[in-house]
């Protein structure tokens, strides 16, 4: 293009140099046009993701704060304690939800015996009030006949209304929530008693059917004890696998075979991982259903190709200098291998490793098959307990019929995506940092 | 690097060893099965364990199909002790249950569900009858008596106080327990009523065949007539939010939760309620079940226990949380039948 637009000499025909100008013209255009196509692209996947970024967190930060009451609560002797020996069995089988509640008609001024109105305002309080103030009575039995300020959680609808996800202005029977809890609830928050406090719940509970009490603490272990299995077994197995095949093994048609398959394995989609954990791991080997083990077990499988070649990669962009002169000076293979090429592929193998746990963290569909969709209350506290995984629990919440599941839901995505953003991070940072260029 | 790669082969090995040791012990009670029943087998799950916390229970979903299958795989820890089930169990599956080593079964009904018909809020009321349905969805009906390919595709054809809008119904897909009580209680009555099952005996010569051409669905006009949903019902919901004019099922309690959304059609005359329901007058509702595993009675730590509190009164009595969150609760007399069932496990064969 240069040559032909900065010649000293102009042309003895100006046809020609008109032609030479169009032809440049033209070429220009076309190299706006390509650019402009390029933006284009990148402003509709740019949107998308605005788009996707903006619902989620529009739907989902509200759960991050859960609407709570403040009770005076008075541990009433003759309720929890009527033999007044503090018996273990009198304590623990106490009707605690009865004294939040009386402590709640005395915040709402409500003093009538009206079967029907009690329940409206009972409605307002979470069940969890029952094993929240159990537990303080069963800590510190000390509390018995003392009033004591707590804080417990709104009923999810009561939560909905005051985040606005169930509107005021739908009719009375049309709404989860009457006027007269509407009325309560106005007065709790005009006097102070009811705000939106952070919801520690979200991260330590575990599953739940009541959405205020609904957390994720169980898939956030299970995911924990999936990950550790994979990093455990993934890295070791895949690095070792990966060096062999790119350092030590001959070049001969079965390798390439073994090297042909590795490449298909990696996209294979991940449902016939499940398919194939259910097989081997639970019917075969006899592991329990829904235990963090054998979704680790899965998940390696999964993950173990996309370390391969990661790690492959990573080997073969060490200069073949660095062996040959380790070789010349008489170093083994093996040493070769350790003391030079591994320690200048670690960035490449730490960045292949990082992405394929990031993709086995979001991975929902070969869990389905090993039963981790499922409702697990417990802290598991060995890999072989029953757990579920993060992507799981966005599955399963998405599937409840109540108003407070729709916002946790975006929430989990929340979580998840900062996981996911974490480990990327991290990813970038160790090639940044590590990264050696020849 | 060394060391390090030392610690991890050492964990590798100690992991493989521990996946090759087969069959352990378990004390978690595990039930699988209907994602109908499922909301009510967590809350039961969860009061069980809040007081008891001496034992656990690990509730999975995955339709009443796939529960009693898993359900029938063998007897032994590996294998789940309950399946939830949204229809009763099948005899071809109790025989293969059988086949497996799972002789003793223990049937209990625990309530009653019942399926809605909702359009968007904002639109008109509808007054259903089984017929309409038949006619909105049926490959082919009767026209001046003779059997034709259906040609309703707006409402209004088929009943003229209906709107005039295109027919777009959301159903069930076929893995759901719910699309067979959609297709017995729904599309076969209205075959009936119709006459249309009298016209397909006629032409396929056996009242069986007919039976079962009757609970087809129309394919027609690339299928936008009668939409499969196979996935649950916020989805159902979604595609009614995204075509206001389009009617879905539903079950009862997630109606219930979204009446702001949803305006629930009559059938038959009868609006659906709980009251309705449990006294059989609204037609569209069916039985819930579970299944219990005698053998693994006394061998699964809590699993009587969990049986047992599941069908207590404080449970599934009309003032227990299963009934608050939708159940269409049992008649008495039929609740403490269950309850001896389940106390004397008596299993299906036994039954008087």
């Amino acid at each position: 293009m240069t040559i032909a637009s900065t010649s000293f000499n102009p042309p003895a025909s100006a046809t020609r140099a008109d032609v030479a100008a169009a032809l440049a013209r033209r070429r220009k255009f076309a190299e706006w046009r390509f650019k402009a196509y390029g933006m284009v692209a990148i402003a509709i996947s740019l949107g998308a993701l605005a788009i996707l970024f903006t619902t989620i967190v529009r739907n989902g930060y509200p759960a991050f704060v859960q609407s709570s009451i403040k009770l005076d609560v008075f541990f009433d002797p003759a309720e929890i304690d009527p033999s007044g020996t503090q018996k273990p069995e009198d304590i623990r089988n106490a009707n605690y939800p009865k004294l939040a509640q009386a402590a709640l008609y005395k915040l709402i001024g409500l003093e009538s015996s009206d079967r029907k109105v009690r329940r409206d305002a009972n409605q307002m309080l979470s069940q969890s009030v029952d094993i929240q103030l159990r537990d303080m009575v069963m800590k510190n039995p000390a509390l018995i006949g003392t009033t004591q300020p707590v804080w417990v959680l709104a009923r999810d609808e009561i939560d909905a209304l005051l985040k606005g996800s169930i509107s005021r202005d739908t009719p009375e029977d049309r709404r989860k929530v009457n006027d007269r809890q509407i009325g309560w609830a106005d007065k709790l928050v005009a006097d102070g008693r009811m705000v939106k406090r952070f919801n520690t719940g979200l991260f330590v509970n575990g599953a739940s059917s009541d959405a205020e009490t609904a957390g994720l603490g169980v898939a956030l272990i299970g995911s924990f004890f999936m990950m550790a299995t994979v990093l455990l077994l993934a890295v070791p197995l895949g690095v070792a696998a990966a060096i062999y095949l790119q350092e030590l093994a001959p070049k001969n048609r079965f390798t390439d075979l073994i090297e042909v398959n590795i490449n298909n394995l990696a996209a294979v989609p991940s449902i016939v991982f499940g398919l194939l954990g259910l097989a081997v791991f639970i019917n075969f080997a006899g592991l329990p259903r829904s235990a963090s083990l054998v979704g680790g077990l899965v998940l390696t499988l999964m993950t173990l190709p996309t370390i391969i070649i990661a790690t492959r990669a990573a080997v073969a962009a060490v200069p073949p200098s660095i062996r040959e002169a380790a070789l010349g000076v008489g170093a083994s293979r093996v040493q070769t291998i350790f003391h030079h090429v591994l320690p200048l592929a670690m960035p490449g193998i730490l960045t292949g490793t990082i992405i394929g746990l990031a993709k086995a963290l979001g991975e929902t569909a070969p869990l389905l098959m090993i039963g981790m969709v499922a409702f697990v209350i417990d802290y598991p506290t060995s890999p072989l307990d029953s757990a579920t995984a993060l992507p799981v629990q966005v599955y399963m919440w998405a599937t409840e019929a109540e108003r407070g599941f729709i916002e946790r839901t975006a929430a989990a995505t929340l979580v998840l995506l900062g996981f996911m953003v974490v480990m990327n991070a991290v990813a970038i940072v160790l090639r940044q940092r590590f990264m050696r260029k020849w | 690097m060394k060391p390090g790669f030392i610690a991890l082969a050492a964990a590798t090995a100690a992991a493989a060893s521990l996946a090759a040791s087969p069959a352990f012990a378990r004390d978690e009670v595990k039930v699988a099965g209907s994602s109908t029943a499922l909301p009510y087998a967590k809350i039961v799950a969860e009061q069980f364990q809040k007081g008891n916390s001496k034992f656990k229970v690990i509730v999975e979903s995955g339709g009443s199909g796939a529960g009693i299958n898993q359900f029938c795989k063998g007897v032994g820890p590996e294998f789940i002790d309950i399946a939830n089930s949204s229809r009763p169990i099948k005899p071809s599956e109790l025989e293969a249950c059988a086949a497996a080593g799972v002789k003793d079964v223990v049937e209990v009904k625990f309530g009653y569900d019942g399926i809605v018909f909702a359009s968007d809020v904002k639109g008109p009321d509808f007054k259903f009858e089984p017929k309409d349905w038949f006619l909105a969805l049926a490959p082919e009906v009767v026209v001046d008596g003779k059997l034709v390919a259906n040609p309703n595709t707006k409402w209004n054809q088929i009943n003229p106080a209906f709107p005039d809008w295109e027919i777009a119904a959301y159903i069930p897909g076929e893995k759901h327990g719910t699309r067979e009580v959609f297709e017995e209680k729904v599309l076969g009555a209205g075959c009936k009523a119709t006459g249309t099952l009298a016209a397909l005996t006629a032409k396929l010569g056996d009242e069986k065949k007919a039976e079962k051409a009757c609970l087809q669905v129309r394919k027609d006009d690339g299928g936008k007539h009668a939409v499969d949903i196979d996935g649950d019902y916020p989805e159902t919901l979604a595609r009614i939010d995204g075509n206001k004019t389009g009617i879905g099922v539903f079950g009862l309690f997630f109606f219930e939760n979204n009446a702001d959304k949803l305006r629930v059609a009559t059938m038959g005359g009868i609006k659906p309620s709980q009251e309705t329901i449990a006294s059989g007058k609204y037609p569209v509702s069916r039985p819930l079940f579970y299944y219990i595993k005698k053998a693994h009675v006394g061998v699964i730590p809590g699993l009587k226990e969990y049986a047992n509190f599941f069908v207590s009164d404080k449970v599934i009595g009309a003032d227990g949380p299963l009934v608050e969150n939708g159940l269409v609760p049992l008649p008495d007399a039929e609740a403490k039948a269950v309850r001896e069932t389940v106390d004397k496990l008596t299993t299906m064969g036994a039954k008087s």
